[in-house]
This record gives C-alpha cells, sequence and structure tokens, in this order.
C-alpha cells in the first residue's frame, strides 16, 4: 500500500478522538478558570483558581473524596479475591460447568439502572425486599440498607456487577495456565496451597493488575448506581466524586465549579492510567 | 481415610462451593425474572411469593401505558448506530495500522487507548454546552456520536489485533495480481475479518446498551435510551415493582445473550487485548 493511503485511511480515527480529546478537555480547563453559573449569566470574567479552591473546600469535599476512595478500594478487594476464588473453583471440569459459568458471569451485562432498582427495591427494601423478610423470618429488625449503610449497599451492588468480570477475566487466564507442569507438580507432591502461591497466582499476576487497573478507571468514575438508589445520601455518606459534580452542575448550575471538579477527577483518573497503560503497553507485540 | 478418598471429598465440596456462588450470583436476576410474571401485589407480599399463577399483565401494560417501545427503539439506533459509526471510521484505519506498521503504530494506539481514561463527569460540562449550542441535546444523533467516540478506542485495537493474524502472504498475492487497495479489502481482507468484525462490533453494542451517564445527562425524554428509562423508575412514587421487573427483563435479555456470545471478544476488549 502506498504511505499517503496509508496515511490517508488512518487519519480519521486519530483526528476524531483527537478532536473528542483537544476540544472538551481545553473547554473544561477554561470553564475551570472563569465565573460561569447558569443561574448569575452577569457574572463572567476570570478567576484563576477560585472555583478549584471552592470545590476544594466545600464541606461535601471532603466526605466525596473519602467515600470514593473507600468505594474504589472496597471494591477492588472484594471482586479480586471472590473473582480469584471462583474463577479456580470452575477451572476444573464437572457436570454442569458451562451453566454454572453462564449464571456467574451473567451479572455482568445487566444495565447499571437495572441492578441498582433490582437492589434497592426487591432485595434491600425494609419492608417488602428479600433482605426484609429473611430478617422477619429469623424474628430480627429488618436493616434499612440504604439508609443505614448506604455505602455498603453501593459497594454490595457494584461488587456484584464486577465479581463476574474478574472472574472472565481470571477463567480466561487459567485456560492458558501450563496443565503439564501443574500436574507435575501434583506428582512431586506440592498441594494446593503451594501450587496456588508458586504457580497459579504468578501465572495470573498480569491480569490481576490489568482487572485492578480497568475497575479502578471504571470505579472511579460510579454513577448510575448512586443516583438510582440513595442520590448520593443521607446527606453525603454516599456521595463520590462524580456524584458531587453532577450535583455541583445540575443542582447549583455551577459551571465553572463543576469543571474544576472535573479537571480534578480527570487528574486523579490519569493517575491510575498511567499505569494501566505502561501495563497494557508491555503486552501488545506490534 | 485414605488419600484418594480424601481427594474425592475435596473435588466434592468445590463443586458444591462453585454451585453455591453460581446461584448466589444469579439469584438477583433470577428474583427479576420471576417478579416481572407476579400481579402487582403479589410482587410485594411478604413473605414473598415463590410459587404463583404467573401472569403476562405486566408484559402487556409496559406495552400498552408506557412509551417503552420508544425507549427500546432509542437504545437499538443509538447502541448500533454508535457502533456502525465506531466501524466505519476504525475498520480502514486498523487495517492500514495492521498491515503497514511503523515504529509509532503501537504509540498512536496506546494514545488512543488513554482518550477512554477521560473521566466523562470531566467533560460533562463542555459536552452539555456543546450539545445546546449546535441543538443537539436530547437527540439520539448525539448519543450515537458519543457511543462511537467512547468505543472507538476499543474497537480499533480488537480490530488491529484481529488484522494482525490475516497472513500477509495472502495479500502479497494478491497485490502481484494486481488487485486494488479497495478489491483488496473487500474481496480479501473483510471475508477473512468477518468473524471478527461482528464479535468486535458485538462488544461494542454490548457497552453502548449499557451506558448509562450519558444517556441520563444528556437526554430528557426524546431521545432516553432503557437505561435512562430504566433509571427513571427510582422515585418512590413509581414502585411498580412487577412493571419495572418486565422492564428489566426485556431490557436486559438480548444483552445477557449477547454478553454470552462475545465473552471471547470481551476479554480482549475490556482488558485492552492485554488477556486473550
Amino acid at each position: 500500500m502506498n504511505p499517503t493511503l496509508v496515511r490517508w485511511l488512518q487519519a480519521p480515527s486519530i483526528f476524531v478522538l483527537l478532536l473528542w480529546m483537544i476540544v472538551p478537555l481545553s473547554m473544561t480547563v477554561y470553564f475551570s478558570t472563569i465565573r460561569y453559573n447558569l443561574l448569575y449569566p452577569e457574572r463572567t470574567g476570570f478567576i484563576g483558581l477560585d472555583n478549584y479552591r471552592f470545590f476544594a473546600t466545600d464541606p461535601s469535599f471532603g466526605p466525596a473524596l473519602i467515600n470514593t476512595l473507600i468505594l474504589v478500594g472496597s471494591v477492588l478487594v472484594i471482586t479480586i479475591v471472590l473473582g480469584l476464588a471462583i474463577s479456580i473453583l470452575i477451572d476444573r471440569p464437572f457436570r454442569g460447568r458451562g451453566i454454572a459459568r453462564v449464571m456467574l458471569i451473567s451479572p455482568f451485562f445487566i444495565m447499571p439502572t437495572v441492578s441498582a432498582l433490582v437492589w434497592k427495591n426487591m432485595l434491600m427494601d425494609p419492608n417488602n425486599g428479600l433482605f426484609a423478610a429473611f430478617s422477619q423470618a429469623l424474628g430480627l429488625q429488618p436493616v434499612e440498607w440504604l439508609a443505614q449503610y448506604p455505602l455498603f449497599s453501593i459497594i454490595v451492588m457494584v461488587s456484584w456487577q464486577w465479581t463476574p468480570f474478574a472472574i472472565l477475566i481470571f477463567m480466561t487466564s487459567l485456560q492458558s495456565q501450563d496443565q503439564e507442569q501443574k500436574e507435575a507438580a501434583t506428582l512431586d507432591g506440592a498441594g494446593f496451597w503451594s501450587q496456588f502461591w508458586n504457580l497459579t497466582l504468578p501465572h495470573l499476576a498480569r491480569p490481576i493488575s490489568i482487572v485492578l487497573l480497568i475497575q479502578m478507571i471504571f470505579h472511579l468514575s460510579i454513577f448510575a448506581e448512586i443516583f438510582v438508589t440513595t442520590s448520593g445520601g443521607p446527606g453525603v455518606s454516599s456521595t463520590n466524586l462524580t456524584y458531587l459534580i453532577y450535583i455541583q452542575s445540575q443542582q447549583a448550575f455551577d459551571v465553572g465549579v463543576a469543571s474544576a471538579g472535573g479537571v480534578f477527577a480527570i487528574i486523579l483518573a490519569n493517575i491510575v492510567a498511567l499505569f494501566l497503560i505502561r501495563a497494557v503497553g508491555k503486552t501488545l507485540t506490534v | 481415610m485414605t488419600d484418594r478418598q480424601r481427594q474425592i471429598w475435596i473435588d466434592r465440596a468445590a463443586v458444591t462451593a462453585a454451585w453455591i456462588a453460581a446461584l448466589v450470583f444469579f439469584f438477583p436476576i433470577f428474583w427479576m425474572v420471576l417478579t416481572s410474571f407476579k400481579t402487582e401485589g403479589q410482587a410485594i407480599q411478604v413473605p414473598p411469593l415463590l410459587i404463583f399463577e404467573p401472569t403476562l399483565e405486566n408484559y402487556l401494560e409496559i406495552q400498552e401505558r408506557t412509551n417503552y417501545a420508544k425507549f427500546a427503539m432509542n437504545s437499538v439506533v443509538t447502541a448500533f448506530g454508535g457502533t456502525l459509526l465506531a466501524l466505519l471510521i476504525a475498520v480502514p484505519s486498523a487495517y492500514a495500522m495492521a498491515f503497514n506498521t511503523t515504529h509509532r503504530t503501537k504509540d498512536v494506539l496506546m494514545w488512543m487507548l488513554s482518550t477512554k481514561m477521560l473521566p466523562a463527569v470531566g467533560v460533562m460540562m463542555p459536552i452539555y454546552f456543546l450539545a445546546q449550542k449546535f441543538d443537539l441535546f436530547d437527540t439520539r444523533t448525539l448519543l450515537v456520536v458519543i457511543y462511537a467516540m467512547m468505543n472507538l478506542p476499543i474497537v480499533m485495537l480488537i480490530l488491529f489485533n484481529y488484522f494482525r493474524e490475516i497472513p500477509k502472504e495472502i495479500l502479497e498475492a494478491s497485490r502481484m495480481d494486481g488487485t486494488s487497495t479497495f478489491n483488496e479489502i473487500r474481496q480479501i481482507v473483510l471475508p477473512l475479518a468477518w468473524g471478527g468484525i461482528a464479535s468486535t462490533a458485538l462488544l461494542s453494542i454490548i457497552l453502548c446498551w449499557n451506558e448509562a451517564f450519558w444517556s441520563i445527562v444528556l437526554t430528557t425524554t426524546d431521545a432516553s435510551t432503557l437505561t435512562a428509562f430504566v433509571a427513571s423508575f427510582q422515585a418512590p412514587e413509581g414502585l411498580f415493582w412487577a412493571k419495572v421487573s418486565a422492564v428489566s427483563t426485556l431490557a436486559c435479555a438480548p444483552i445477557v445473550v449477547f454478553g454470552w456470545m462475545a465473552q471471547k471478544q470481551l476479554v480482549q476488549g475490556l482488558t485492552f487485548g492485554a488477556v486473550k
């Protein structure tokens, strides 16, 4: 193929992605440095870092940042540990394994708003939910999950959706594990744990790091689950950064402050992305 | 107990544990589908009903009383439209990159992936602003464009990996025969890569279909997709569990099936090609 044609074929994808990245990004940065509130259109002008100061000193900012970290951290631990355990369980053949696998990965394909509603209503509702029915059957007081433990409830929902993702990745990766090596280890009398630490875990090291990083990217911007269930409440007890920025723009109509928050979110995501890109780059053979 | 007996017990315990895990994870979905066949009264009954006479009433009512069909149509149009647009841009590019790899190709692909890292909320205000400015707010066109951009990096990467697997000798042979580039793509590359393109499309459709941030933020009524429609049931007055379940079941069923079919591509796409 001649080089000109190659360039022309590549151009569209590079061009549109460049636009998609640079235009909104520079606008966000620009908005974040000016006075821009839809309620007060007469107030304009460059204000330097005031929006950032305002966003960072907002009493909700601290809790939102902490909630974000707790949310991401807990979901990561739960999904990786459960994902590892379950994918190892279903790695060896048994009758009906195909069905069990399909059942295990299905939650990942449920749209987030549906999953949030199912958990909120049918499972966690303190009056008519299934968990409440269990509590009552045991003679206990039903728990108001979303009011009493809002962040925990969201962690449960998100883990339910993303453990299947970890299972899917680990399961695929386990299939490429060297079986002869494992058999040899068994013959040599290596037990389950010693095989796990010395063979399986090293084999899964890369998938685990990839799963970690990808989940971090997605979980930093969890939105639908909070939007549908707790709306960030009670108070700000289940507000994460994404939701806080959303509130800032939709309820306070403050484009400037929301943009400053946006820049903050971008920086946070990019710290993670840096590591992810490096990990992925190592595996891409060109 | 001999070692062999012990091993058998361990195996049995492992299989049991696997099935328990499968049942626990699948249960919410099962419960949702079950609820969709109950009457509204049965749906909120305490203790919950397991055995009842199933009814199709909810499925009929959501067709009659809500705009379910409209939202479903929006989901179909935006998911397929976004995917198609992404493929139209990505196929030629990925093809050119895969068959004319230079030292920069990897950097370009990595840069493309890095655009995926931009959190949606970080660019929410500009997109909102631009949508208003170009009169695209609450239109399917807007979502199609955004979904295409959102999935383009992943689509590029998977297609690139597929095209790389096509043996170069075949292409060289056809070039000796003087085939034009256009015919080369049409007659040789596309037929060979067809499966790869189709499964890439499947992955992209799944991601578009389940997208919830943009569809909630950028639509109000006209272009709302099923994710946004389902989100509208969050209000307390909308407590129609059986009907919500019916809507949810219809909204999720096709994508769950697609998901089962596209497992391999999903793994590749979601790990940016790092796990195959």
